[in-house]
């Protein structure tokens, strides 16, 4: 059994297809996640990961399959349906409005209004100082579009932006894609964090040590289909090369 | 440049050393400095008229209060239909039917107020004047809702559709009233425009004034008490009284400039034939004011300022603007908000067309032609990025401001319309490469 944790899974996608155009992004995917796990999602550019994390977080929706979260099947036609399940994604582009400063972006969406209706600047900025305070201590750019932000605090707001909102389930889609040694270290640290906090995480990642360090199972995607799913700890980083490269899924696991 | 006298840093270093006292000046009172340029570009335009008229032509007419008044008047109409020209351009689309939407409003309205209304109010009803401009204002909103449908909904480029619109109500114009001119128009509709009797006067202006300027005061202390409360940095408080005094002054000075202009001695002897007044022989001196249409400018900035800078719509407009994609994710409805923003359009549109025709007091098949192309211009020369994400209302009145200062001023100095269209065109394209030189240098 490649399932070894026990219990009504946090997040079970079921039997997911989705298609563009006639080419099958996902085909027949199923995959779950439970809270404190941390679950790798992996394959090549084009296997179908990102889309098949997007019908999750609300940006497309599934042709067919379904999305049971908590063990009761939900509708998730939008990001905000998606918001609503307490689902929060880091995008790989980020999705930062550039034009916008920290704040803006980490509600966008769902900001604080007085009680009149009208925006509260200074409540958001001040949240934005105390997230922000406690994810990366050296951000000081707050009254500056995201724009003239380095890589790094870029990708400083898109997690505070994740993590601000009492996530239960996160979705992170190659989030040290774009860091430095120590900032990738930052955020190994914040997976093991939130991961003892109980929350549950899907992980897009294609370096393996990351996998293997961070990851507790690996969901392997080739074409559009699911190769299979094994227990970090049973497999070899070779194993999942294996699994990634030639959609075999190692003798042991199966 | 202050820095010649060190020719050895070069630009881009300048560093603590340089911070000399204008910027730390500007820093402190948090002044924009595009702002400071804008109104600098606008200084040097009026000046240089008037020096020109004072050298060349005899005595400078331009910075007098009769047309400082004028230009104020006739920059209200491309004015308010350029604070929601930032809006679509912040979005990254363009409106090429405001000016043929405006024509077509003005015919129906025109129609409306004086062949059909006044059948079942009588002739100079009061209530004439705000059906026609309800009726006015939700035409145009209609009109911007459709077009904003077929942009977000039917994924029709913004560009086709309002070039399409740009032809459809211009012939829709015509077609109202075969052609024909309606005026004049409602009496009191045509206050709306300005004129004499469409101004508010001398003490309702000094009212208008005080109330401005315990506004600014109001919001200063209130964005003070704000900061305090969450621990941000304060301005100094030198700062604060400069910019209470700078904006009190600016009012103030507005007040007293519309107040010194009065009433031509042909208006005054009719208002004093119909009041019973005697006009003693050195004539009597009746202030214009503050004009109406001025003052629905004014009215629409502030509201429009307000909607783009402390509601989630005007939020939502940047955010679009800035990443559609990013925005869509966050839970925006993108293509609900595209056809919001049309219909606003539509709707300031249809305004314009009230205070257009209103000035004119009559409609015509012909009014707001070219229209489109100032209020773009208008937009873009206050700073609005054709790439989307960045642009502010008072820029955009300050840039139909610059538009109409040129207008005007050629017209009183004697040049050609040719002339004047190379002008326009010229000042258009150097504004936006000048804005594109500050943004590289300031990134």
């Amino acid at each position: 059994m490649a399932n070894a944790v026990k219990g009504t899974p946090l997040v079970e996608m079921r039997d997911i297809s989705i298609s563009f155009g006639g080419i099958k992004a996902v085909d027949h995917v199923t995959v779950d996640l439970h809270p404190g796990e941390v679950v790798g999602l992996l394959g090549h550019n084009g296997a179908g990961k990102s889309t098949l994390i997007k019908c999750l977080s609300g940006a497309y929706q599934a042709d067919a399959g379904q999305i049971l979260i908590n063990g009761h099947e939900v509708q998730i036609s939008n990001p905000r349906d998606a918001r609503a399940q307490n689902i929060e994604t880091i995008y790989q582009t980020l999705a930062l409005a550039d034009n916008l400063n920290a704040a803006s972006n980490l509600f966008l969406g769902r900001e604080l209004v007085s009680s009149r209706g009208f925006l509260d600047e200074s409540a958001m900025e001040s949240e934005t100082r105390k997230i922000l305070g406690r994810l990366n201590p050296n951000f000081k750019k707050f009254n500056v579009p995201v724009s003239a932000l380095s890589g790094g605090q870029r990708q400083s707001v898109a997690i505070a932006r994740a993590v601000y909102f009492n996530a239960k389930i996160l979705i992170m889609d190659e989030p040290t894609a774009a860091l430095g040694p120590h900032e990738t270290q930052m955020v190994s640290e914040l997976i093991e964090e939130l991961k003892a906090q109980g929350l549950g995480i899907f992980l897009i990642e294609h370096d393996i040590h990351n996998v293997m360090k961070l990851c507790d199972r690996a969901s392997v995607m080739k074409n559009g289909q699911l190769v299979g799913t094994v227990n970090v700890s049973d497999v070899t980083d070779e194993d999942i090369l294996g699994m990634i490269i030639l959609g075999k899924k190692p003798a042991k696991a199966a | 440049m202050s820095d010649q006298t060190r020719p050895t840093v070069p630009p881009g270093t300048r560093g603590d050393a340089a911070a000399n006292a204008f910027t730390r000046f500007l820093k402190a009172t948090e002044i924009d400095t595009r702002l400071l340029g804008m109104a600098g570009a606008l200084l040097a335009i009026w000046l240089g008229f008037h020096l020109y008229g004072a050298i060349f032509r005899d005595g400078g007419a331009f910075l007098t209060p009769r047309n400082l008044w004028n230009l104020s008047v006739q920059t209200s109409s491309i004015g308010i239909m350029a604070t929601g020209m930032v809006l679509i351009i912040v979005t990254r689309n363009i409106d090429l039917s405001v000016g043929s939407v405006l024509g077509f409003v003005a015919m129906i309205m025109g129609v409306l107020q004086v062949n059909i209304l006044p059948q079942y109010l009588g002739l100079g009803s009061p209530f004439i004047w705000v059906i026609t401009m309800i009726v006015g204002m939700t035409l145009g909103a209609i009109v911007g809702t459709f077009n904003g449908w077929m942009i977000a909904y039917r994924g029709i480029p913004s560009f086709i559709v309002t070039l399409g619109g740009l032809m459809f109500f211009r012939g829709a114009a015509f077609l109202v009233a075969n052609g024909k001119t309606i005026s004049p128009v409602d009496a009191d509709f045509a206050l709306l425009g300005g004129g004499p009797y469409g101004a508010i006067g001398f003490w309702g202006s000094w009212l208008v004034g005080l109330l401005a300027c315990a506004g600014v005061l109001l919001m200063l202390r209130s964005g003070r008490a704000n900061r305090q409360k969450h621990d941000f940095a304060l301005r100094p408080m030198w700062a604060e009284v400069f910019m209470a005094a700078l904006g009190c002054a600016l009012i103030l000075g507005a007040t007293l400039l519309v107040n010194s202009y009065p009433w031509p001695t042909g208006i005054v002897k009719n208002y004093a034939a119909a009041h019973n007044i005697t006009v003693p022989p050195e004539g009597l001196f009746i202030s214009h004011g503050y004009a109406i249409p001025v003052l629905i400018l004014c009215f629409v900035g502030i509201c429009m300022t307000f909607l783009m800078t402390r509601t989630r719509f005007g939020r939502y407009v940047f955010a679009i603007g800035g990443n559609p994609e990013a925005a869509a994710l966050a839970g925006i409805n993108t293509k609900w908000m595209l056809v919001q923003i049309y219909a606003l359009m539509g709707m300031l549109a249809g305004l314009s067309a009230v205070v257009s025709s209103a000035r004119l007091n009559s409609a015509t098949n012909a009014l707001g032609q070219f229209d489109e192309l100032y209020v773009i211009a208008a937009a873009v020369i206050g700073g609005t990025s054709l790439a989307g994400g960045i642009g502010t209302i008072y820029g955009a009145i300050l840039g139909a401001l610059v538009m109409e200062s040129l207008r005007t001023g050629m017209v009183l100095i004697g040049f050609d319309t040719s002339i004047q269209s190379m002008v326009v065109g010229a000042v258009l394209v150097l504004a936006v490469y000048v804005d594109n030189i500050y943004r590289s240098k300031t990134k």
